[in-house]
């Protein structure tokens, strides 16, 4: 490995073949806090800035303290930059890119020079959970928040930003593999041998885990040269595909797992899934184990192996395992003065990599903590170590040693990157003797392999994963071969210290980086009576930073098992939840469509000027003629049926086919009026209502044959209704199909005194005459040559045919009836005519004059509940009800035309004042000659009885109660 | 050490004196720092044994059932009080929700009680002496259909009529209530109108939990964690005992208050209850610098978001469409309601979402609670809270603490009887319950 730095790319760049994913000959420009400087092509920002000797990326989210990096992992809030108008971008996983400017976040001033750093020397100020117990007198919301809100947060965001481009897409699976380190690709490779399809999701831009970054031999080269054997062998797989750069960022039922690549969702679905996702390296506590130049061995070694960044030139390697002598090794090939390897343990690590290093004269001080580490001048970077004996666990000699070092390197252990396993339901367990969380009870189809199942060695992790792929390939049912062997060591002896916990009288000795939690705080939680983890957590908000407790959950877990005398086992990890990293809110809502749905005569409807609105999902004509004209324009075509012939676009309306032997029986259950006897050609009223008795539904029932229902339903209530069949059916298992043909036909009302003269110009084979075709009859036919559905219906109040077409033919239609109808005077309505046209008539709309709550009974509907039929969904509650009969109806009433309009809503008071009802539905009236609506009253209101409604505006409006039939109450119009 | 530390303060005041509120900050933070060593003042003293009995044994250490032991032990003198839970202090719903607490209901009985809620939400800091950091920044709900703007109106026009402070509001009043919210014109599903609660507050949910068990330990009532009920014991209509995984304890009164079991307790102890239990999600962005003062919510987009004291966006919807008695996250939920919240917000795509997960809602027919006498005697319900818990927690407390000490439904409860199922006397509340919490 090199030995010497050069200036290529950073003061700290060493040479090749140091920093695998780096390209010398390709240079990138960017710029940190305003600075500018030269990295290179693979460069992380944060590997790039150490290249160039800047070690402060950020200021700690309480005390403004500085930090930098920590993990070269992507998993710490330490390197959390802001981007313009993207706030908490790791830097270590931020790749440069040219003219890429990134700042510090949290501070007031600049990064360098914090005016909120004195919040460091504020700790004693701040215990944990004080807020608790401060600022609540007077009160927290007029007097504090302001302040404190203005410290909260970390990043800035732009308002003004727009959403940008994000999507999704889907994959499927035999076998993903996440994780693309030795056991991980050993996985891949075995079980695409064995022809399974296979995909490899590794979250770095290069495969090869802990190969390309950890040190496992002597020589220093075997990493790198497994990891090439390897990737030569997956790219010789041609079932196997691979994703670099991917991040699968959960775990969700039936192995659904996100995976998410630069602004793109993959959504894929694995028949069998293997989890080798590693281990996480942990920090080890003593005082000021957050100072910039403090960094976990493997960070220490990313930024020499991967980066080709010297991490130091004085480094002392903080060591509770044999990892640590690799660390020290690698420090040493990179030019770097390794002052002491300070051994947690009794004795020296005795492995092959302990042996090399104390070959190369490294002094290794056995026993030996780091009590604190102290700041070099300017306080932002690790100026020295205080070195002391360890008297016992986390009990350490106040007497020390110093030594200047400008890096500390920590090996003291792991946790599995437990959180997808734990997402699928495994569980978490703590081996006392390794002093090392294990997982168990995974689901089926689910394995994991390498150190994420605690097999730290190499080629056991290696076994490992083939094992795991061979189980993976039998059960999906491929021919894999012989079982192969099960390894016996894994290896994970000796690799965690139990207790790296060196807690210091002035503290300072953080648990939680991203919260700013020393020891103290999490055993002051528990003194306070905080006694179970969850609550240490919610007390403390130990976890809950950016990194989700990736560092703090085994420190805690040990500090709180301590204090309560429970074992660590039973103090457990707090429930994890995704997602495993943080994830944009963009790339979760996609390209966020916004369906809408037009009716094959929307853009007549346009062109005539209408003016739309949504009614679902759907457009629809409020009314035809401009937004100034609005009130004349309905009150037109309101005369204009009433007087002539109107032409309303129904297409919206919900329709349904009810098909088979037991259709009739279907209706009859599913609705509350009797089915079974209606004539073929003729139509039924519709009333639906649920389990608890409340109308839900209304539409038209249209027998064309024994067999076969044609059935309407309102326009927001169709895919309900639709729903509300299939899973009856489910239960009833009648003979009979469903399908919902709502966009299948266009349809139109043709409605008003002459709508008949109209239909009667066109060719048909229908005869349109009263006596021929009488209200509430069927016909099927042509008309103009379009096939067609007629239905004499009335929900206007006038002479009127709904006209049902296949939705291809809806436009000619339209066109067509508006040609003929041109000596009739007819002219389209909209939406907004229609309601009043049917309030005048005293037909009610769903939903808007019924509620949650509402009965037949309520509205008159008694009429459309059988009494004679065994059972209808929603008889038993419907008779219960009658037992104890409602206090309000649904009512008339009418105020002077020219006088206030009440609005839907507006409420009605009883002589007491108290609330009495409310009203559904109001409209000025011109052939009522009033202003006429309805509204829920005392049950006991009789017409011509006064009502108080309270306007919006206070005042107090006396209406006449009247019948809701305002327009030809015996219906001689519609039936003529 | 101690003279550092009065140094550092005399440093720190000076800093901060510019302002005066900051000055006065730092003296109420003076109390730590110059105590010199950390002690601590126990907010729980956690008894070491089941006692054979109590006058109460309330089922359910969350913020419910701790708030009707305090009232019962500060207020009635009922000091024999047990809390029992299977898990951690307050660790089901109390721990899950998304704190908001607002009055803005539809039907006058619902509105005069969540009313009395929110008053006494505003004092709470105060009376218990534990800071639940309530903030009163108002709560913004969103109409996309004319249905919504009518029932809308009608919350607005009965909420004046009870006496909270609401109003319907148009477009122009909702861009100077929220200036960042996204509101296009030419919108498939714009924004027609909202409605303004400026009552609508938030605050720390696990402290509101925490401040009760600690003022009614204090008086004596015990909490005991990791204790299951696993039978109610009943003696003819009477139920006398509870038996759990660490002995069978005897109340006068018992007591259930378990969001997301309610029906498995009811069970235990021999009825049923009208309720369905549907998983509900949330989620929570990292920490922001503050730009959202009220919490906003959609009621056609099924989303709601608010910023916490801390800077999260705290963000949630709708219940889950089908029944379950499981807190797995889903990727679906996620993506919908993310998707809406960067519909309101579109500048919101490139902050990052941190965590997920959910809690178990009882739905009512009515989206009312159910409260007070059950089927048996000395056994009283809390139940049905559906997705409206958190802001009724010291008024169901105060309240059912007054119903368990006399024995006798206090007024203000009646409407949510159990009783009102069987003859359809419901207190309806399906308008105002959609994604608004």
């Amino acid at each position: 490995m090199a030995k010497q730095a050069t200036a290529s790319g950073g003061a700290n760049r060493m040479t090749a073949p140091a920093g695998v994913w780096v390209d010398r000959d390709k240079p990138v420009s960017f710029s940190f806090e305003g600075k500018r400087y030269k990295g290179l092509a693979g460069d992380s920002l944060a590997s790039a800035l150490a290249a160039n000797d800047v070690w402060l990326l950020s200021r700690s989210f309480k005390y403004h303290r500085p930090r930098g990096v920590l993990t070269m992992a992507g998993q710490d809030a330490n390197t959390l930059i802001q981007l313009p108008g993207e706030p908490n971008v790791p830097a270590d996983r931020l790749a440069i890119r040219e003219g890429l400017a990134a700042w510090g976040q949290n501070y007031k001033g600049s990064l360098e020079k914090d005016r909120n750093g004195f919040l460091n020397c504020f700790g004693a100020f701040m215990p944990v959970g004080f807020y608790y117990r401060s600022f609540n007198k007077p009160r927290f919301d007029r007097y504090w928040e302001p302040t404190i809100r203005r410290m909260a947060g970390l990043g800035k965001i732009d308002l003004g930003a727009g959403q940008g481009y994000f999507d999704k897409a889907y994959l499927f699976y035999d076998l993903v593999v996440i994780g693309g380190g030795a056991a991980g690709l050993s996985a891949a490779i075995t079980a695409a041998k064995a022809s399974a399809e296979v995909l490899l999701i590794e979250e770095n831009p290069a495969l090869g885990g802990a190969l390309a970054y950890a040190r496992f031999d002597a020589e220093g080269m075997a990493g790198e040269r497994r990891r090439q054997e390897l990737i030569a062998a997956a790219e010789a797989e041609p079932n196997l595909t691979v994703m670099t750069d991917a991040l699968c960022n959960g775990w969700f039922a039936d192995h659904y797992v996100p995976v998410i690549k630069g602004d793109r969702l993959y959504k894929v679905r694995a028949k069998q899934l293997i989890l080798a996702q590693g281990s996480i390296e942990q920090p080890a506590q003593f005082r000021n184990n957050d100072l910039p130049g403090v960094m976990l061995g493997s960070a220490a070694q990313r930024l020499i192996r991967l980066y080709g960044v010297r991490p130091g030139k004085t480094a002392v390697v903080l060591a509770g395992n044999d990892h640590a002598y690799g660390v020290a090794l690698d420090l040493n090939d990179a030019g770097a003065d390794v002052s002491a390897i300070v051994e947690l343990r009794e004795d020296a690590g005795s492995g092959p990599l302990a042996a090399a290093a104390q070959d190369r004269g490294i002094a290794v001080m056995a026993g030996h903590c780091v009590q604190e580490a102290v700041p070099a001048r300017g306080g932002k970077h690790l100026g020295a170590v205080r070195v002391s004996r360890i008297d016992g666990p986390g009990i350490f000699d106040p007497g020390s040693v110093g030594i200047d070092c400008d890096l500390l390197a920590m090996s003291v252990g792991y946790t599995p990157t437990y959180q997808l396993a734990l997402q699928s339901g495994g569980k978490l367990s703590y081996d006392d003797r390794a002093a090392h969380f294990t997982i168990a009870q995974l689901p089926s189809g689910l394995q994991l392999a390498g150190s994420l199942n605690s097999t730290y060695d190499l080629s056991a992790a290696e076994a490992e994963g083939a094992h795991t792929a061979w189980r993976a390939a039998t059960a999906l049912g491929l021919e894999a071969g012989a079982e192969p062997a099960v390894p016996e060591d894994r290896g994970a002896a000796g690799v965690n210290h139990p207790w790296p916990i060196f807690q210091h009288r002035r503290g300072k000795d953080f648990v939680d980086f991203d919260e700013d939690l020393q020891v103290q705080d999490i055993q002051n939680a528990v003194a306070e009576g905080y006694n179970e983890l969850e609550l240490v957590k919610r007390f403390s908000t130990v976890g809950m930073g950016p990194s989700q407790g990736r560092h703090s959950a085994l420190a805690t877990a040990r500090l709180v098992a301590k204090a309560t005398g429970r074992t660590v086992a039973e103090t457990g990890v707090t429930t994890a939840r995704p997602p495993f990293s943080a994830e944009t809110l963009g790339v979760l809502g996609g390209r966020i469509f916004e369906p809408e749905r037009f009716t094959p005569m929307h853009h007549k409807h346009k062109a005539s000027g209408a003016v739309m609105m949504t009614a679902g999902l759907w457009w629809r004509p409020a009314y035809y003629g401009g937004k100034a004209k609005r009130e004349e324009s309905i009150a037109a075509e309101v005369r204009n049926v009433r007087n002539n012939v109107g032409l309303i676009d129904v297409s919206t309306l919900g329709g349904l086919e009810v098909r088979g032997p037991d259709a009739a029986e279907f209706m009859n259950r599913l609705y509350t009026f009797t089915y079974k006897k209606q004539p073929v050609n003729r139509s039924r009223y519709l009333l639906m209502t649920n389990e608890q008795g409340v109308v839900i539904d209304d539409g038209v029932a249209c027998r064309f044959d024994a067999d076969h229902y044609y059935v309407t339903a309102t326009t927001g209530g169709v895919d309900r209704v639709y729903r509300q069949m299939l899973w009856w059916n489910t239960q009833w298992c009648l003979d009979l199909d469903v399908a919902n043909v709502t966009a299948a036909y266009a349809g139109v009302n043709i409605a008003g005194p002459k709508s008949r003269q109209v239909l009667e110009r066109l060719e048909s084979d229908v005869d349109f005459s009263a006596e021929a075709f009488p209200y509430m009859r069927l016909r099927s036919g042509y008309l103009a040559g379009i096939p067609a559905r007629f239905l004499r219906v009335g929900f206007v109040g006038e002479l009127g045919y709904e006209i049902h077409v296949p939705a291809s033919y809806g436009e000619s239609l339209w066109t067509l009836l508006l040609e003929a109808g041109k000596a009739e005077g007819i002219r389209p309505f909209g939406v907004e005519a229609q309601r009043v046209l049917r309030l005048e008539k005293g037909h009610i709309i769903i939903g808007q004059d019924t509620d949650g709550m509402t009965t037949p009974d309520e509205v008159g509907m008694a009429w459309a509940v059988s009494a004679k039929k065994p059972f209808f969904v929603g008889k038993r509650s419907i008779e219960l009800r009658r037992r104890n009969p409602s206090k309000r109806q649904l009512v008339g009433f009418t105020l002077p035309l020219d006088g206030p309009l009440p609005l839907e809503s507006n409420i009605l008071l009883d002589d007491a004042g108290e609330m009495a009802g409310f009203v559904t539905s109001a409209a000025r009236s011109e052939v009522c000659d009033a202003a006429i609506g309805l509204a829920y009253a005392p049950a006991a209101t009789k017409p011509g009885e006064e009502l108080t409604i309270k306007y919006s505006d206070g005042r107090l409006l006396q209406a006449a109660a009247s019948a809701p039939h305002f327009y030809d109450p015996g219906n001689k119009r519609q039936e003529g | 050490m101690t003279l550092r530390r009065l140094f550092a303060s005399i440093a720190v005041f000076r800093l901060l004196s510019r302002k005066t509120i900051s000055a006065v900050m730092v003296f109420a933070l003076l109390k730590y720092g110059l105590k010199g060593r950390y002690r601590p003042r126990p907010d729980f003293r956690h008894a070491a044994d089941l006692k054979p009995s109590y006058d109460v044994v309330i089922i359910g250490a969350g913020g419910h059932g701790l708030a009707t032991a305090y009232y019962l032990s500060n207020y009635h003198g009922i000091r024999s009080v047990c809390v029992i839970d299977k898990g951690y202090l307050a660790g089901g719903n109390t721990a899950r929700n998304t704190a908001v607490i607002r009055s803005n209901y539809i039907t006058p009985e619902s509105v005069r009680f969540y009313k009395e809620s929110v008053e006494l939400y505003r004092d709470l800091s105060d009376e218990l002496d534990y800071n639940m950091l309530f903030t009163q920044r108002g709560q913004l709900t969103l109409a996309h259909s004319d249905a919504t703007v009518r029932t809308f109106r009608m919350r607005a026009e009965v909420g004046k009529h009870c006496g909270t402070n609401i109003e319907l509001v148009d477009r122009k009043q909702i861009r100077e209530i929220v200036p960042q919210l996204h509101m296009p014109e030419e919108h498939r599903s714009p924004v027609l109108a909202g409605l303004w609660h400026p009552d609508g507050a938030t605050g720390r949910h696990d402290a509101v939990a925490w401040g009760y068990a600690a003022r009614a330990m204090d008086k004596g009532v015990e909490v005991h964690q990791r204790t299951e009920a696993q039978c109610i014991v009943k003696e003819g209509d009477r139920a006398v005992a509870v038996e759990t995984n660490c002995g069978t304890v005897h109340a006068g009164n018992i007591v259930q208050a378990v969001a997301g079991y309610s029906s498995v307790l009811a069970k235990m102890a021999g009825f049923r209850l009208p309720i369905r239990s549907y998983p509900l999600q949330a989620m929570v962005t990292q920490p922001l610098k503050p730009f959202l003062d009220p919490l906003v919510s959609s009621a056609g987009l099924h989303a709601y978001v608010s910023q916490t004291s801390r800077g999260e966006l705290v963000i949630g919807g709708g219940s889950d469409p089908y029944e379950l008695y499981s807190t797995r996250s889903t990727l679906d939920l996620k993506e919908s309601l993310i998707g809406h919240t960067v519909e309101l917000f579109p500048f919101l795509a490139r902050v990052r979402l941190l965590r997920q997960w959910a809690g178990i809602t009882d739905m009512t027919p009515d989206y009312s609670p159910i409260m007070g006498e059950s089927p048996v005697r000395n056994y009283w319900l809390d139940a049905g809270w559906g997705t409206w818990g958190f802001k009724a927690t010291p008024v169901s407390g105060k309240r059912m603490a007054e119903c368990v000490a006399n024995e006798k439904m206090p007024a203000i409860l009646e409407p949510f009887r159990l009783a009102r199922f069987k003859t359809f006397d419901l207190v309806n509340e399906m308008g105002a319950t959609a994604a608004s919490h």
